[in-house]
């Protein structure tokens, strides 16, 4: 289904504090409900591009964290000046979004269970997932430290790695990927979203055991759906533009899931 | 609120930069309702290049105070895949079809102009100088003598209105615009983006793949206004005018400056559908101006010149 046309007005109804994320509830009742794996385009409707700071000028392209009755919640880490707006919103404040943006995710083939691996604020597009799969669907999330650990709450039943040790396994979630896969690789196809260095560990853990993998990646995007050409990720067709082609890419079809960073 | 452009009867002043705007992805993304509104009075697809092209390594984009630098490199899938892939898909929309196109020497350009010439569901056609020539090491739009040799060689070969886009990293833009009429433009658009640069703060490195890239945004819009007076005072041929258009009031200061049709860019990048409401806001200011011969009113009143 596609989205409407245009920006739209939705209230937050609600904001959550996990540690070190803010998950914001927002009742949008002019649109179709998102397939997992897709994104919205967020604005606050206030002090933005304009104003005080001049920046955030663009919106920001958020995938949705979960979406029931009317209402998406996205999940935001303060990393930046839109980041910054967007996490002060409170309740009754109002948003400007445009989406659902993007492809989604697909099942897996038949001959395979799915196995979710993520991290950051990268778990988004996971819980969708899991929500649509059913909470029996395994999740391995890696976070940096116990502050960002307190979002796994948002996926049901994960296995926890910290860089730090603090949470979990001490060390990398692709750590507990390969464990996975040298166990049950042939069974499994891997969602993953994360940092881009943890997404290119996935993708080269999966192609060296010849597992299928599904990637929501990230990249700098002014518009979300096609116009600006600015999210171009390399495949081995050539670039490809995340907004239109992706943010859900097949690993095996990337040459590297290494995308610079967006200062959000 | 209807206006002739070179011939063309357009339902309002309003359309698209080029490159800002891909309308074959957006009706994907936002389906027949897109067509429907669709938010320009004319369509400006992306500089096509006799050959297909890549574009810029990302990244891409880097977001500024009041806009944003890219440097996307035209990507374009060449003369051969816009005629059998776009042109097909962009004749079915609602509006007439301007095709911006560049070339990097006289000859490719001519070939552009040629082969567009044929297609009826052109209706006019763009050329993008703010590429080097590779015969003269001289980008085409920033020297007049340049813009006037490039517009005697491709004008003969259409009869469709050839409309130039200046760039405003040039010395002097309305001696390139006087050049561009001189040799029978029939009309410029201004401004294209201002070359800009940025560093990442944690390397010190250029940040975009392309080094340096093109700043958009109202953060240039005061310069577009600027340039789209100087060359309203250079020029009796139309103008189109663009640059950090983000509302109704900014496309009536550049009507006022001078300007016949109004771009929208980056705004559209905000907000999908910004040009319908940029199109909406600017009729009813019309509708409550009292200024009638917009082109060059400001220079037309006493005391007011700038």
């Amino acid at each position: 289904m596609s989205a409407p046309f245009g920006r739209r007005a939705a209230t937050v109804v609600a904001r959550e504090e996990h540690g070190a994320y803010v998950v914001l509830r927002c009742h949008d009742p002019g649109g179709p409900a998102p397939r997992s794996g897709q994104f919205y385009m967020l604005t606050a409707a206030d002090r933005w591009g304009g104003g005080e700071a001049e920046r955030p000028f663009l919106p920001r392209a958020f995938s949705v964290l979960r979406a029931r009755d009317r209402e998406l919640h996205f999940l935001i880490e303060d990393v930046g000046p839109g980041t910054r707006r967007l996490c002060e919103l409170q309740p009754d404040d109002q948003l400007l979004l445009v989406g659902p943006l993007g492809n989604g995710f697909v099942r897996p083939r038949e001959d395979r269970t799915p196995l979710l691996v993520g991290g950051g604020v990268g778990i988004a597009p996971l819980a969708i997932w899991q929500d649509e799969l059913g909470p029996e669907t395994p999740a391995l999330l890696g976070f940096r430290d116990a502050q960002h650990a307190a979002g796994a709450v948002l996926v049901h039943d994960p296995v926890l790695a910290t860089d730090d040790g603090t949470v979990g396994h001490h060390g990398v979630v692709t750590d507990l990927l390969e464990d996975e896969l040298d166990a049950r690789g042939d069974e499994l196809e891997v969602y993953g979203c994360g940092p881009p260095a943890m997404l290119e560990a996935v993708r080269l853990v999966c192609a060296e055991r010849s597992v299928p993998a599904q990637l929501a990646l990230e990249s700098g995007m002014a518009c979300g759906f096609g116009a600006c050409f600015g999210c171009v990720v390399p495949t081995v067709d050539g670039y490809v533009r995340l907004c239109v082609d992706g943010p859900v890419l097949d690993a095996h079809t990337l040459e590297s899931a290494l995308v610079a960073g967006v200062g959000h | 609120m209807t206006v002739e452009f070179c011939g063309l009867e357009l339902e309002h002043p309003v359309i698209n930069g080029s490159g800002t705007f891909d309308a074959i992805a957006a009706r994907r993304a936002f389906g027949d309702e897109l067509v429907e509104r669709f938010p320009f009075s004319a369509f400006v697809s992306k500089t096509v290049t006799v050959e297909p092209r890549q574009g810029n390594p990302p990244p891409r984009l880097w977001e500024v105070a009041g806009g944003l630098i890219n440097s996307i490199g035209l990507p374009n899938k060449g003369l051969a895949g816009y005629l059998e892939h776009d042109l097909p898909e962009l004749a079915r929309l609602p509006v007439p079809l301007i095709v911006n196109i560049m070339g990097f020497s006289g000859d490719e350009v001519a070939r552009l102009v040629r082969a567009f010439s044929e297609r009826e569901e052109v209706s006019a056609l763009e050329l993008n100088v703010s590429c080097p020539n590779v015969e003269t090491g001289l980008t085409m739009g920033a020297d007049p003598g340049e813009t006037g040799r490039l517009l005697a060689k491709v004008r003969p070969l259409t009869a469709k209105p050839l409309i130039v886009k200046l760039t405003p990293n040039a010395t002097d833009v309305p001696a390139v615009a006087r050049a561009a009429e001189d040799a029978g433009a029939d009309a410029v658009s201004l401004i294209n983006t201002l070359r800009g640069m940025a560093l990442d703060p944690r390397t010190g490195c250029p940040w975009l793949g392309g080094i340096t890239g093109g700043v958009s945004g109202p953060a240039v819009r005061p310069i577009a206004l600027a340039q789209v007076h100087a060359v309203a005072q250079a020029v009796e041929i139309p103008i189109v005018g663009m640059g950090g258009v983000q509302r109704g009031a900014d496309a009536l200061d550049l009507m006022r400056a001078g300007a016949s049709l109004v771009g929208v860019g980056t705004e559209s990048f905000r907000d999908p559908a910004a040009g319908i409401r940029i199109a909406r806001e600017l009729k009813e200011l019309l509708a409550n101006s009292a200024v009638e011969d917009r082109r060059g009113a400001l220079a037309g009143q006493p005391g007011r010149e700038l």
